[in-house]
């Protein structure tokens, strides 16, 4: 099979997947709470009104119909209407996106260089104390809730020492700089969760290329061991992480819903806790299926990329 | 002597059972001589008797409220303070563990079981079935997990029951797909050519002569997801939309105080985040040291 033909056909399982998450996101939403008016409006609202509400959201209309509508109309990018803001949802999903990328950002410049350095490190000192440490750390590092990590960096940096603010809301008009400023305290316990798996991605891909045999050859035919490391050890080694760094991203999210919260950010995650406490359905579907289609994205884009990267790979093989 | 020389059926089916009772006595005596799982074996047990017997030792009542004791701090009174209600918190610490204790191992439950079944049906037959399946695992896979949890928890509204049925019907393709991979390779094995030459039906090759086999898989997944499960009831409970007050849950007490901290009343939160570390460290380290007996 030809590249094209593996990128078509891996962009049509993407799709595949996204319409199933559709499909899923709607059925939760819309079918679950039963009568959304009532879900809405509370156990105590009079039946006129509850029927008025779902008239206005147009949830009295067959499901098929509902689906169809809510399905076509976020294809075109038309995300619906806020019932908790009575406007249109999509300008808020897309500050809050760009908010939430922002944080995301911090994390990642901060995450990505360091976890590999950390996983390439433990590697070249495996089985020695050094490796131990970092091994171990990133594992504990990574099982530790969001809130839990941030919680104590909050008490620690925020609270005790006062040397970073609590909360990533910056000041209106403030610039570039100050705005990490206030972004580095949240981006900590995302740091912390991403660390562990990239390290040890970076680690396990490290061991691997340098018990090779084109290490051993290039070792051997006298290569210094600068050339050895970098042109080959490396550059074999990081191409998983580049899958994993990729595969994060949906974990990130995740994160963000938790560390958006506690740090009341207004990011994607703090939108969609938002309209999930004041029963926004049209924005929470939205929000969310926004995530997956960000995260569907990210895997279709590592898969290329590392296709695209790796010529062993086997075009045609499938898993 | 005189049992083993009954009958020969009798001791031929001895010897049968001997095999894999010596490899779970085996496996026992690895898991009992491993630091980690001993230590993690150790703060899980620790909790649990909290859990369960907590209320009859802890100093104060949990639930009751003492004004006079507002956001107390710690003091010989109340050892690690008093939140906002003037609750006793090292009291509700320790019988904090009770409702994630049960939430997260139900869960888990309901996720291997359900798991277990589709991944044997799925791993068995193949075909359709298992690629409906797979397709549908990537869907849930593309969110994560607490984001498909809130989700379901608006639409459901939450209960601890509501919380038990989504974490485990999220965990259950999870927990599958494991089980159909483990359930592929025994397929092919010679056994079950031989059960289905003896006419067995598909049901009985499946539960009764495969199910035994891939145990050990899924006991290691699910002590794998037992740490996902109390990682995500505690996030749920800290988000409102799991364990539900006035229950001293750790998350929902952190929830509860923690925009009280700038105010310095750090007590309020940081024993909740020691005690959900702690859980989550050793459950983690249990699944670990297991994980290290059965996979090798």
């Amino acid at each position: 099979m030809t590249f094209a033909r593996v990128l078509l056909k891996r962009l049509l399982l993407s799709l595949v997947t996204l319409w199933l998450l559709s499909v899923l996101v709607f059925a939760a939403a819309q079918l679950l709470p039963g009568d959304v008016g009532r879900a809405i409006l509370g156990p105590l609202a009079d039946a006129s009104v509850v029927a008025n509400l779902n008239h206005k959201l147009g949830t009295d209309r067959p499901l098929l119909v509902q689906y169809w509508d809510w399905a076509s109309h976020f294809a075109v990018g038309d995300m619906g209407h806020s019932y908790t803001f009575d406007a249109p949802v999509a300008p808020f999903i897309g500050t809050a996106l760009i908010n939430s990328l922002k944080l995301a950002a911090v994390a990642f410049v901060l995450v990505v260089p360091l976890s590999i350095l950390g996983g390439v490190w433990a590697a070249l000192n495996v089985g020695r104390p050094i490796d131990r440490i970092i091994t171990v750390a990133g594992l504990s590092a990574t099982i530790l809730p969001e809130f839990v990590t941030g919680i104590v960096l909050i008490l620690i940096f925020g609270i005790w020492l006062r040397w970073l603010p609590i909360s990533a809301s910056w000041p209106d008009g403030a610039g570039p700089l100050t705005q990490i400023y206030y972004l580095i305290l949240p981006s900590v316990p995302l740091f912390l969760v991403l660390f562990g798996y990239i390290a040890r991605m970076a680690r396990a891909g490290m061991i691997e290329a340098l018990d090779s045999d084109y290490t051993r050859t290039a070792v051997l035919k006298g290569l210094p061991w600068r050339t050895v490391l970098w042109r080959h050890v490396l550059r074999n080694a990081l191409l998983p992480t580049i899958t994993v760094v990729a595969t994060q991203t949906g974990y990130l999210i995740g994160g963000l819903l938790v560390v958006e919260v506690l740090f009341h950010y207004q990011g994607i995650g703090g939108l969609i806790y938002n309209a999930a406490k004041g029963k926004d359905f049209q924005m929470l579907e939205s929000g969310i299926l926004v995530i997956g289609l960000i995260y569907t994205m990210a895997t279709l884009l590592a898969d290329i990329l590392y296709s695209a990267l790796n010529p062993r790979i086997h075009f045609g093989a499938s898993e | 002597m005189s049992v083993e020389a009954t009958s020969g059926t009798d001791a031929a089916g001895a010897l049968d059972a001997s095999g894999p009772a010596a490899a779970r006595r085996e496996r026992f005596r690895l898991l009992m001589r491993s630091p980690t799982f001993l230590v993690g074996a150790f703060v899980i047990l620790f909790w649990i008797v909290c859990a369960l017997f907590g209320q009859y030792f802890v100093p104060v009542d949990p639930y009751n409220d003492d004004m006079m004791a507002t956001l107390a701090p710690p003091s010989a009174d109340h050892w690690f303070g008093a939140d906002a209600l003037g609750r006793d918190v090292f009291s509700r610490v320790i019988v904090g563990s009770r409702d994630i204790l049960t939430v997260a191992p139900l869960a888990t439950l309901l996720g291997a079981f359900l798991g277990t079944a589709i991944g044997l049906m799925v791993g068995y037959f193949r075909g359709i079935v298992d690629d409906t399946v797979s397709r549908l695992v990537d869907a849930v896979l593309a969110l994560p997990l607490v984001i498909v949890a809130v989700l379901a928890l608006v639409a459901l509204g939450t209960s601890n029951i509501t919380v038990i049925i989504v974490i485990g019907l999220v965990f259950s393709p999870i927990i599958a797909r494991t089980v159909r991979t483990a359930v592929m390779l025994e397929r092919e094995l010679d056994y079950v050519s031989a059960a289905k030459l003896r006419g067995e039906n598909a049901v009985y090759i499946m539960f009764v002569e495969i199910l035994p086999n891939v145990m050990p898989p899924i006991l290691v997944e699910a002590t794998v997801r037992l740490g996902y499960a109390i990682f995500t009831v505690a996030t749920l409970s800290f988000l409102g939309f799991g364990i539900q007050p006035p229950s001293p849950d750790w998350g929902l007490a952190i929830s509860e105080s923690y925009g009280m901290i700038d105010g310095g009343a750090w007590w309020t939160v940081l024993y909740d985040a020691l005690a959900i570390a702690s859980l989550v460290v050793a459950v983690n380290l249990v699944a670990d040291a297991i994980h290290g007996v059965f996979e090798t």
